[in-house]
């Protein structure tokens, strides 16, 4: 396999400043939604509050870059070779098999990644910024005469968060699967993917 | 700026402090300032030849405070205070102390000449008492700034003339009021006037209200931010904001969820001038940050709900419980017995029954939109039906009038007519051979009140178990001090009895947590299993 640099600088910033923010989001937000009692209510609230601005200040940022530089076509559907993916998560991953998807510049993730990346930037999020928003104008809105349910709100955004925490735990198991274990960490982290010798044999 | 510097000054070193001022004022005099001059009213009492001699009762003085105060009677005279009556405009519930009952003391008709030592005027003994009279307006109870002005119960609102001993027999000698010293110091109301019956109401010390007692003749800040004796210092009439001798502020009409806007001078502004929002308006928090946020809350949330953290905090217990039911129990010599717990309060009174008593005491919280619908005599009432509620308030999370406020409820229970099933009105205080603080025997004292009231009594009596709510609003603490967000975003916090809002923190929706939890769980043991798998087959 060949040594890649596939994620620039500024997605690794935008992929572990995200990583960063949505785990104190969901902390912090399960802590409101009266899951457990860690840094209490008001701190966060605070925490979740400041998260959610700096978090939507790095989707703008992360939708500009996309758009600017047409990386939003990595995440363009398609079912070919979805078949072979999944019967290798399902099967050949047991026997020892090689990924049936080869990463390339111009293709970074495999078609069931990219789906499930595009769900999380076309569903997980938008249900959670925009509930998240409701949420934190609902006030406002009611003081306009669009009185919206806070129940509900809080229901939207919760259904969001689960989302979000269940696609987080696949996400950090997947990222396991890579052809060692921490391949697919070190291609976050440094940007290079693949190509480190010894480790390399079956690639 | 120099006033500042000067109290600081004062504070570190007050004698050499002292020494500056008496020589800044000197050389102030030397330097033409104008020569120092009684401040806080254009009139110095002392000088009026009218005050100048001794005057033999209350009435004789009001007379001289009348030829240069012409309407003063006359404005007193439509206030509560004076005629303890009043008709609600919104039920034409007709209320007022004369009218209405509680479950402290119970009530007014049959005990006028002990009840009366709060009333502003002198004389009311019984139903013969002209409230036409001018001269019978106490101006002293409000006006008196010697602290030495004492009503007595069983005095009819007369203050003691000569040393009296009172209760007759008691051996307890009460001062003669100086009535020429007295009227010569008038001047405006103060924390003390208003206290000497509010902070006492329901037969002593912070009995009634929980947020009001005599704490707070001199607070701290941390007791009542505003009334700070060293700091703010509020008199009572500084939010209570007196005009034409009518005193705003209601708690048989109180507002619940004062919508205006800070008052600003000049503006017309018929609104109760004692809200917080009076002054605060609508959005009163400031500090950068958290401020938005808790300004939304002000539209549900009252103010004094986050602001009060516990009433009867200022080392004044309040009563809690009073139960009648068990009064009248009498020593083998047929004496009266007081029984007192180890904090030295008296638990037991033969005269009333038990009480419990708190400190620190947690409010409980309602919405309540400012409508208070009262059990008067006559109204029809049921053992059976659960606790009568002495005081019904009105409100919920949808009316759009009501906000959460906090509430002392008193507890009791106390005697009924359980044949025409209504309240009654017991005669308690009294040296005569009914009243039941002497005598100790029910029957008469129904019998006797019931006929001052002039209502049918049956003969028959039992007991019934009351409630009664007293919205909280006093003994304001320190911002630092509010109810923190935890006290209330959290299942089983202070709110967790309040219906019909969400609030995060308690009202997470239990079919979205199974679900939830369902997936996420379900999630995790995929991966780990699909894991364990990888681990077990790895190859070496
Ligand atoms: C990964 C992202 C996020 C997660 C996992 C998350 C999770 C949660 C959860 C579980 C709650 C508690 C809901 C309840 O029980 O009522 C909550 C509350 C809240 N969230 Fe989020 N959230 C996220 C992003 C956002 C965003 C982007 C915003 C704003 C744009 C936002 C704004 C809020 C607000 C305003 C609350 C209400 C609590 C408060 O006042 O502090 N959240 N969040």
């Amino acid at each position: 396999m060949e040594r890649i640099y596939i994620f620039t600088r500024f997605e690794r910033f935008w992929h572990w400043t995200q990583a960063f923010l949505v785990i104190g989001m969901m902390i912090t937000g399960f802590e409101i939604h009266g899951t457990y009692n860690l840094l209490g209510f008001l701190l966060a609230h605070q925490v979740h509050t400041f998260a959610a601005w700096a978090l939507i200040v790095l989707w703008v940022f992360a939708i500009f870059w996309h758009f600017i530089t047409g990386e939003w076509r990595q995440y363009i559907p398609t079912m070919k070779g979805v078949d072979k993916v999944f019967r290798h998560y399902a099967w050949g991953i047991f026997q020892g098999e090689p990924h049936p998807f080869v990463v390339t510049r111009g293709r970074k993730h495999n078609p069931m990644q990219a789906q499930a990346y595009l769900a999380v930037k076309v569903l997980i999020n938008p249900i959670l910024w925009i509930s998240g928003l409701l949420y934190l104008y609902y006030n406002e809105l009611a003081g306009l005469g669009q009185s919206l349910d806070l129940a509900t709100i809080a229901l939207i955004h919760t259904i969001g968060a689960f989302m979000m925490l269940a696609f987080f735990i696949a996400h950090v198991y997947l990222i396991t699967t890579g052809h060692t274990v921490t391949a697919h960490l070190k291609a976050m982290l440094t940007g290079w993917e693949g190509g480190e010798g010894e480790h390399n044999k079956k690639g | 700026m120099k006033h500042v510097l000067f109290r600081r000054l004062a504070q570190l070193c007050p004698d050499a402090t002292r020494l500056l001022a008496v020589l800044l004022v000197a050389g102030n005099a030397f330097a033409g300032a104008p020569p120092s001059v009684k401040m806080d009213s254009t009139a110095d009492h002392g000088k009026f030849k009218e005050l100048q001699k001794t005057f033999s009762s209350g009435p004789e003085l009001t007379k001289a405070c009348l030829t240069c105060h012409t309407e003063a009677a006359k404005q007193v005279h439509r206030t509560k205070h004076w005629t303890w009556d009043f008709l609600n405009p919104e039920n034409q519930q007709r209320l007022g102390k004369k009218n209405v009952i509680n479950n402290f003391c119970i009530s007014v008709p049959s005990n006028l000449a002990f009840c009366s030592s709060c009333h502003v005027g002198y004389g009311w003994k019984d139903a013969s008492f002209d409230f036409k009279s001018e001269e019978n307006v106490d101006c002293l109870a409000c006006h008196d700034t010697t602290g030495s002005y004492r009503k007595l119960p069983g005095l009819a609102g007369h203050p003691p003339y000569k040393d009296t001993e009172i209760p007759p027999g008691s051996g307890k000698i009460a001062k003669g009021v100086d009535l020429t010293k007295i009227g010569q110091k008038v001047g405006k109301s103060s924390r003390d006037t208003c206290g000497a019956c509010h902070f006492f109401g329901g037969g002593g010390d912070g009995v009634k209200h929980g947020d009001m007692d005599s704490s707070l003749a001199s607070p701290d800040k941390d007791l009542d931010v505003h009334m700070d004796a060293t700091g703010l210092d509020f008199t009572c009439g500084t939010c209570h904001k007196t005009s034409s001798h009518e005193v705003p502020g209601s708690r048989y009409t109180p507002v619940g969820k004062d919508k205006g806007g800070a008052h600003i001078r000049g503006k017309e502004d018929k609104s109760n001038p004692a809200t917080c929002q009076s002054c605060h308006g609508q959005a009163p928090h400031k500090d950068a940050g958290l401020a938005s946020k808790l300004n939304h809350h002000t539209d549900k949330v009252a103010c004094q709900t986050c602001h009060i953290p516990a009433i009867a905090r200022g080392g004044v217990a309040t009563k809690m419980t009073w139960d009648w039911s068990t009064a009248g129990q009498l020593t083998p010599e047929g004496k009266p017995i007081i029984k007192k717990n180890d904090k030295g309060q008296v638990i037991y009174d033969s005269k009333k029954g038990d009480f419990t008593l708190g400190e620190n005491v947690t409010p409980e919280y309602a919405w309540f939109n400012g409508k208070v619908t009262y059990t008067l005599l006559g109204d029809k009432i049921d053992k059976n039906e659960g606790v009568t509620h002495i005081n019904k308030m009105g409100g919920s999370a949808s009316d759009g009038e009501s906000l959460i406020w906090p509430m002392k409820v008193f507890r009791g229970s106390q005697p009924f007519d359980s044949e025409n099933k209504t309240l009654v009105t017991p005669h308690t205080a009294g040296n005569d051979d009914t009243a039941y603080w002497k005598n100790f025997g029910w029957e008469k004292a129904i019998d006797t009140g019931m006929k001052a009231s002039g209502t049918p009594y049956s003969g028959k009596y039992d007991f019934i178990k009351t409630d009664m709510s007293w919205p909280i609003t006093h003994m304001v603490a320190p911002k630092e001090k509010a109810v923190g967000c935890n006290e209330c975003h959290a299942k089983g916090g202070r709110l967790d009895k309040i219906e019909g809002i969400y609030i995060p923190g308690r009202d997470a929706n239990s079919l979205l947590n199974l679900f939830g939890w369902l997936a996420v769980g379900g999630t995790l043991a995929g991966v780990l299993l699909h894991g364990l798998i990888r681990f077990l087959r790895r190859k070496h």
